[in-house]
This record gives structure tokens, sequence and C-alpha cells, in this order.
């Protein structure tokens, strides 16, 4: 199920929480920030990194669907760093440069028609995070970090 | 549920009313002023809220019940709807949507401007949720005080140029759909007194209504009301309907309400301008303390507003309508579910809270009182409740413990 906090095996330092995130569902997309947003609030966290962690997850999220099929997406927090990761085993990004340019996407004609797809994912997630990290193989899989200091 | 009764978390409540409506025991009832509060004052003034007019069969026109109020008791009438008219007429010209002298213009506000879309107050529950649950859309509240707030200052003054009585010996009473706005009526959002002096159930004022409309209906005095933009604010999607050319959205009860919140927040609708929210079922005629169903008072309502002018307002200063006065205090971030003021402590809380979700049934069968294992999990870190309340949990400890006999287990023969 998508958003649904999966089981947590083992804890280190930090508090951490695990999203599925569902390929080509877009209605569940949204809800691993939505539920990362709400695990935040309750711990005090200030609006404003909330706000911003919240467009990177959703942003990431979207990319996924649209992608990836889908993915894993995991938040932790140790009182001062959010830490977003999401992998997927998607086709990959071949020239992380070039997909971080404004405007550029591969997203197909029927995902821009739902609206998406129109390039501004990856950028948005670099302009809103304070480290962002792009490890990608093409053919296996795509895995993005983004730090957000509060 | 706690030892057989529902426990609100005051906190926590923004006063939607949905408890009221919910229990089938009735064991909720909504705190209102008592009508005796009236004779505390030497002129009183009722505002009846524009939902008020949906209550009543074949009702065509509004006069008869503004006439049955002053047969009731009340001294004075002025229509909150009149106010929302105001409002209405203020929030076109202000956004350059209509301009002096042509009518309806172009859109005209900044498309990626911080502020838009613009959020209605008139709402209080939905106004403490976003204070609440989306402080980053605090700033999209229109700062604006309400229309019933508009009405009451409007109201007392003109009872206090009329009667040459000092301001405080007019008693302005507001009569309501919701407990939210009973208790805006005494703890008003943002602003730092309140303007009204009381707010009085519409479902109490109905039953002694009813009989004074008669005689108002037989006495056939006249009465100029509201058109129709002030009566639509009833119903969901009535307030938005004035910003023709606007883009709105109205959306009506708190799981709508939160959906098209948490969208602006993630910034899925750039093109809206503007949002009204209601937290009951179809807006204000919803709300608990009305009487009849709110699909048939919608029904009502827009029968009613077939038969009425546009705006009482074109006739008479459309062009130049009075800027309605602002709050005066901010509105702020009222967190309602931290788990500790401290981050560190509520970290721990929120370790503490998903290791024993880990142990919970996970089968939200509420026998625990609480609707949910993750609510009773977050109920345990906070101090509401504890481990033991879940049935599953005390049967593991008492079985590990060897009080209980083992489980019984119907043995299946084959046959």
């Amino acid at each position: 199920m998508t958003g649904a906090p999966a089981p947590e095996g083992r804890r280190s330092e930090a508090l951490k929480e695990r999203y599925i995130v569902d390929g080509d569902d877009f209605q569940a997309a949204g809800s691993a920030s939505s539920a990362m947003k709400k695990l935040l609030r309750s711990l005090g966290v200030p609006p404003e990194a909330i706000r911003r962690a919240a467009i990177c997850m959703y942003e990431g999220e979207i990319n996924m669907v649209i992608h990836a099929n889908g993915g894993e997406a995991e938040v932790a927090f140790d009182g001062e760093t959010i830490t977003m990761t999401l992998a997927d085993s998607g086709p990959g990004i071949p020239d992380p440069e070039l997909a971080l340019r404004e405007g550029w996407s591969t997203a197909t004609d029927a995902i821009r028609d739902l609206g998406f797809g129109a390039g501004m994912g990856l950028p948005n997630m670099k302009r809103n995070s304070d480290e962002m990290t792009i490890d990608s193989t093409a053919g296996q899989g795509t895995t993005i970090t983004m730090t957000v200091r509060v | 549920m706690r030892r057989g009764k529902a426990k609100i978390i005051s906190e926590r409540c923004i006063d939607c009313g949905r408890c009221v409506l919910a229990c089938p025991y009735h064991a909720k009832r909504a705190v209102c002023d008592p009508l005796s509060m009236m004779e505390r004052f030497a002129y009183t003034v009722a505002l009846p809220a524009p939902s008020l007019y949906g209550q009543f069969r074949n009702l065509d026109d509004i006069g008869i019940v503004l006439g049955g109020l002053l047969e009731m008791g009340f001294n004075g009438v002025y229509e909150v709807a009149r106010a929302a008219e105001e409002m209405s007429a203020h929030a076109l010209v202000k956004h350059g949507i209509a301009r002096k002298g042509t009518g309806y213009g172009e859109r005209t506000f900044p498309a990626n401007s911080e502020i838009f879309p613009l959020i209605s107050t008139a709402c209080p529950a939905c106004v403490r949720l976003i204070c609440q649950r989306f402080p980053r859309l605090i700033p999209h509240l229109a700062p604006e005080i309400a229309p019933v707030e508009l009405a009451a200052l409007a109201a007392r003054a003109e009872a206090s140029r009329k009667t040459g009585l000092p301001p405080g010996r007019i008693g302005v009473f507001f009569i309501t759909p919701c407990p939210a706005k009973m208790t805006a009526a005494h703890f008003p959002l943002g602003l730092s007194e309140p303007v009204l002096d009381g707010a009085f159930s519409m479902a109490e004022i109905y039953v002694k209504l009813l009989p004074a409309m008669k005689r108002a209906a037989q006495n056939g005095a006249a009465f100029q009301t509201a058109g129709l933009t002030g009566v639509g604010w009833a119903v969901s999607s009535g307030e938005s309907a004035a910003l023709k050319s606007m883009k709105t959205i109205a959306a009506d009860e708190i799981p709508n309400v939160i959906a098209v919140l948490e969208a602006i927040e993630d910034g899925k609708l750039p093109e809206v301008g503007f949002v009204e929210l209601n937290a009951c079922t179809q807006g204000c005629v919803g709300g608990c303390l009305t009487v009849e169903n709110p699909y048939v008072s919608k029904m009502r309502i827009r029968e009613l507003m077939k038969k009425l002018p546009d705006t009482l307002l074109s006739r008479l200063r459309y062009e130049e309508p009075g800027t309605p006065p602002t709050r005066d205090l901010p509105l702020e971030y009222e967190p309602a579910d931290v788990l500790d003021s401290d981050m560190s402590a509520a970290i721990e809380k929120r370790r503490r809270m998903e290791a024993l979700l880990d142990r919970l049934p996970g089968l939200d069968c509420a026998s625990c009182g609480a609707p949910s294992c993750h609510a009773l999990a977050e109920d345990v870190v906070r101090g509401y409740a504890q481990e033991a309340d879940c049935v599953f949990l005390t049967r593991e400890s008492m079985d590990e413990g060897g009080y209980l006999p083992p489980p019984f287990r119907p043995s299946v023969s084959k046959c």
C-alpha cells in the first residue's frame, strides 16, 4: 500500500520512516510526502523546513511514478537534518546534468496531458534541498538523496 | 473513548461539530448562549445567518423571517447576508475584477503571487484547521473580518444611532448554524475584542420563530432584504459564485477541505484565485445546529435566490463598497499535533510510538477506545492511555504470566 509506513527492522540514531511508492498510481502519488509532513509536524519541525522537504519528496515521488514504475522512499530525521532517500529500479538517468535543466523532460505525451512532465521536478528538488545527490546507473535504477537542514 | 465516554482533546478540537451529528445517542451537544441573555440589554438586534432561510418550507419572502424575529422579542434585525453581500462587492473591487463603472473586468491577480489563492475565512472551523495543520497557508487567509462580524459592527452602530443608546447597552446576537461560529462569537479569531454579545442556536430559535413568523405574516410588514449574492453564502460555492471571473474552488466537509489544502500546499493549484472552505456538508446549511437536512435547505436557498435581485449593493453603492475592517491580531500557527515541545523528546516519543505500533495487532478494532492502533500508540506516549487498554496486548501478557487457560481452539474433524 502506498504511503503506509513499512515496518522498520532495526533502528539507528535517526528516526526513520519508509514509504512504498506505487508505480503508475497518480491518485496515490503524493501520499509519501503527505505522511512525511504529518511526521515532521508531530516532531515540531518548523513549517518552512517542512515545506521545502515536502516539495522535494513530492517531486521525487511523482518522478518515480512517471519514469520508474514506483520505488521506495525513506525519510530520516536526527533533530537537525531531514534526509530523504528515493530509490527505484527504473531506467536510470543517463545525463543528470541535462536532467537538472529546467524544462528538460523525457515524459511521454500521455503524462504531459495529465499535467506532469514539465521538466521542473529535478530543478525544484535541487532548489528546495540543501544537498542533493543523484546516483544513477542506466538500466538499473536511480537513488536520489536530498537533505534539508532544520 | 475513555471509560465509556467520548473524550475531546480540546487543543485539537476545531469546533467542526461532527461529533454532535455523528453520535447516535446524542451524547455530545453544542453549548450555546441562553435566550435569557437578551434581558441584560436595553435593545437587542438579531443577526440571522443566511442558512436560517433554508429551514422553512415554502418560504418565499425573507421579510417574514425578519418580521418573525421582531415578533419573538428582538428590537431589531440585521441580515448577515447583507454584510456578506458587502464583502462580495468589496472582494470584486479589491481584486480588480470589477472596475468602477465597467462591470466585470479581467482577472488581474498576479498568477505567481505568493498569497494566491486567497482562502476564505467565513468558516471558523476551517480557519482553525489551517492554523493547526497548514501554517504555511495562514498568509493566504483573506485579511478581512468575517461577514457576521461586519454585520455586528454595522448593526450596533445603526441601533445606537437610531436609539441614542450607548453601544454597550445594545445586545447583538448571532443566530448560528454551528458551534464553530458560536465559539467565534465569544473568542473571535484574529480580533482582540469580540464584536458580538452572544450567539443563539438556530435549532432553539426555530421552535419559537415558527409561531412568531405566522404572526408576522399576518401583520404583513415589508422589509428590504439582501439579494441573492448574500443569501447564497448559506451554501457551499455561494461565496465564490460572486467572484465571477476568477477560478474558484469550493470544498465542503473536513476530509475534502484537507485534500484541497494539501493540494494548495503542494503547489498543485497555481491557476486558482480563491478558495472557499466549509466544514459542514453543503456549507452552513449542514451545520449541526440547523433543523433541516442540508440538501433540502440547499434546494430552498436556491429557490429563494431565484426570486431575489442579484445584489442590493448594485442599487445602493456597488461602485463604492465600504472597506470591511481587517483583523487586528495576526493568526498564528498553533501546532496541535506536536508530540512534545522539546524536539528530542518528541523524537523519542515517536520512537516509542513506532515500537508500540509494531506490537499492536493493526486491526484498528477500536476496542481500546482509540479509533485506530496508530491513535492508541499516540495516546499511550502522550499519557492519555496505557498499553493494557489493548485487549490483544493484555491477553498476551496474561498468557505469558500463565493467568489464562490456553485459547480455545475448536478441533476440525475431517469426514
